[in-house]
């Protein structure tokens, strides 16, 4: 599909579609015993607008068209979503998903993502790369003389990476507006909340006085999502979305809770966030 | 046959190179007059990217580039392209296996007064121990020329390690480089030196000396260190009596390391010395200085010879 092509999404059939991956994520987190709910739960709401709310150009049957935008999961822990998000585009296929965490897994469903999985650009797993390498991509493409933009989601706790900032000194350097970072603002990081290890805030300042083009959002409130990323691009300046979001969303045990971080649900927690998964 | 320190072959290679492909882009963390890669910067800007002093971030953006379909040459002091962005380049170029060569400059103690935090002694064991990674040192300037363009046509990541002080030319335009492919130097007997870089030359001063006394051994030119040429060493390995390997570089995980691998592996009993800094950090002084208080210095490879070939 091209998602390019929807040009009046349907909110309450993308609010339908979040669902449907939460319930995929859980499910394939649960069958590997092991993953990351919270932060996958945090990004479905943005990943869908992207994806299926018409945002990027891609075509899942020709996933290395040079011409596409890229879609970059530096977060790359969110791999539960991210995969299920593949699968519903088409990139690969449900049944691919069972794979997910398992060993000689045919299309390399590893618990961080790799390029080997179709549709995955760069490998992830360490905090703070991927801004930089979705800079590398905005100016690639530019050279190349094509319009892609160049979509990175990172997570809040990833912002304490040093390296964070030197991106996004380079995006200003290059005049880079094909570049937008989402941060997803869950204030929820692996062993405290993101307040406490080490505050972001003031996080808009910070971004200003990179100058960068600062919007912010309720990352959850699908009408908001999609008319900032519906924003025509800024005439210079990289713009950064930062969506405040909950940890585990959706799932009211899950919510803002450091323990569903990076753990599997038991059966019986699975069977109790599928009741409120509707 | 040219001298010149394989920086400047680097830099004036990437130009010519530049000319005719367009994949080509150069990256640098603010050191392009030093490093070289200046000279291509002023001649296609807007394929020359200056990330400011942002190792991490350079190598990065240059594995995002890569994947758009460039060849992204990521250039700085090897120091701290290397140092400050092992992990980047673990995850973003050597395990998502994107086409970046890191040219790392200013390598070893033939840096010189700078001091020990600016001469770099470990790159070739970090780099040797990333699976995908290749790693290439030239021995001077025409191989310089050749390997750069060796390495465009290569697809995958590498790491190419330049130095900073003028070398002999020990190759003419006759010579083919070719990745994975040693070269014999000079053909001796009873012994053989393996040697890499700025080292191929001290040997070949340390041959001069030798000769003096009738002392004819083989040299042997390795720049390629991953993968190495297996089929080379062994086979002057076994047609030798003794072994010495020699790199400005510490002695651990660089060619003293690679050349015992494969003796070890090939089941090679050999006198094997390795002339290499002794796991310790040098201090300031000039490159020359060093190689002989530090034991690199051709004196320091004659007397290896000697003590090897002298009768148990």
């Amino acid at each position: 599909m091209n998602g390019s092509q929807l040009t009046t999404p349907d909110i309450t059939q993308l609010k339908k579609t979040a669902l449907e991956l939460r319930r995929l994520a859980l499910k394939i987190i649960f069958q590997a015993g092991s993953g990351h709910p919270g932060g996958s739960f945090s990004a479905t709401d943005l990943m869908t607008a992207l994806f299926f709310g018409g945002i990027l150009n891609y075509d899942a049957n020709n996933p290395k068209d040079p011409k596409r935008d890229r879609f970059l999961l530096s977060k790359g822990h969110a791999s539960g979503i991210y995969y299920s998000v593949l699968a519903k585009a088409g990139y690969i296929s449900e049944s691919d998903l069972d794979s997910y965490r398992k060993i000689n897994s045919e299309r390399f469903l590893s618990g961080h993502a790799h390029p080997k999985t179709p549709g995955v650009e760069i490998a992830s797993g360490s905090l703070g790369q991927g801004l930089s390498v979705g800079h590398g991509i905005a100016m690639g493409t530019r050279l190349d003389g094509y319009d892609s933009k160049v979509y990175v989601i990172l997570g809040d706790g990833e912002l304490q990476e040093g390296q964070i900032w030197e991106a996004a000194m380079s995006a200003d350097k290059f005049k880079s507006n094909n570049l937008v970072a989402i941060v997803d603002y869950n204030k929820v990081a692996q062993d405290n909340i993101t307040k406490d290890l080490k505050d972001l805030e003031p996080l808009e300042d910070k971004w200003n006085a990179f100058n960068w083009d600062v919007h912010r959002i309720d990352g959850h409130n699908m009408e908001a999502i999609m008319k900032v990323l519906q924003l025509p691009l800024h005439p210079e300046k990289p713009r950064v979305i930062i969506a405040d979001t909950i940890k585990g969303k959706g799932v009211s045990f899950m919510e803002g809770k450091t323990a569903w971080h990076g753990v599997a649900p038991s059966a019986e927690d699975y069977e109790k966030a599928l009741k409120e998964l509707v | 046959m040219k001298d010149g320190p394989t920086r400047d072959a680097y830099g004036q290679a990437l130009v010519e190179l530049g000319a005719d492909d367009p994949r080509i882009v150069v990256l640098d963390a603010g050191v392009s007059d030093s490093s070289r890669s200046k000279k291509f910067g002023d001649k296609y800007p807007e394929r020359f990217f200056n990330m400011g002093i942002a190792e991490a971030d350079m190598v990065c953006t240059a594995a995002g580039l890569a994947t758009t379909g460039k060849i992204a040459f990521a250039t700085g002091f090897s120091c701290f392209l290397l140092g400050r962005s092992m992990d980047q380049i673990l995850v973003s170029i050597a395990y998502s296996n994107t086409n970046v060569k890191l040219v790392g400059t200013h390598t070893g103690l033939a840096v010189g007064e700078d001091g020990p935090s600016a001469q770099m002694i470990v790159d070739m064991a970090y780099m040797r121990a990333m699976p995908n990674m290749i790693v290439i040192q030239p021995a001077d300037w025409e191989e310089t020329v050749q390997a750069t363009r060796a390495l465009i046509d290569y697809e995958g990541p590498a790491y190419f390690r330049l130095g900073r002080p003028k070398v002999k030319a020990i190759f003419d335009s006759s010579y083919k480089f070719e990745i994975g492919k040693g070269r014999v130097v000079k053909k001796g007997s009873d012994l053989v030196i393996f040697a890499t870089g700025i080292m191929v030359q001290e040997s070949l001063v340390a041959m001069e000396m030798l000769e003096k006394e009738n002392i004819n051994v083989t040299l042997v030119n390795i720049s390629t260190l991953k993968p190495i040429d297996r089929e080379l060493v062994i086979e002057m390995a076994t047609s030798h009596k003794a072994v010495i390997t020699a790199e400005d570089h510490n002695y651990i995980g660089g060619l003293g390391d690679a050349v015992g691998e494969v003796l070890l592996d090939a089941q090679i009993s050999k006198s094997f010395k390795r002339i290499a800094v002794r796991d310790q950090f040098a201090e300031t002084g000039t490159g020359p200085e060093l190689f002989e208080k530090y034991g690199l210095s051709a004196n320091h490879i004659a007397q290896a010879v000697k003590d090897s070939l002298r009768p148990a």
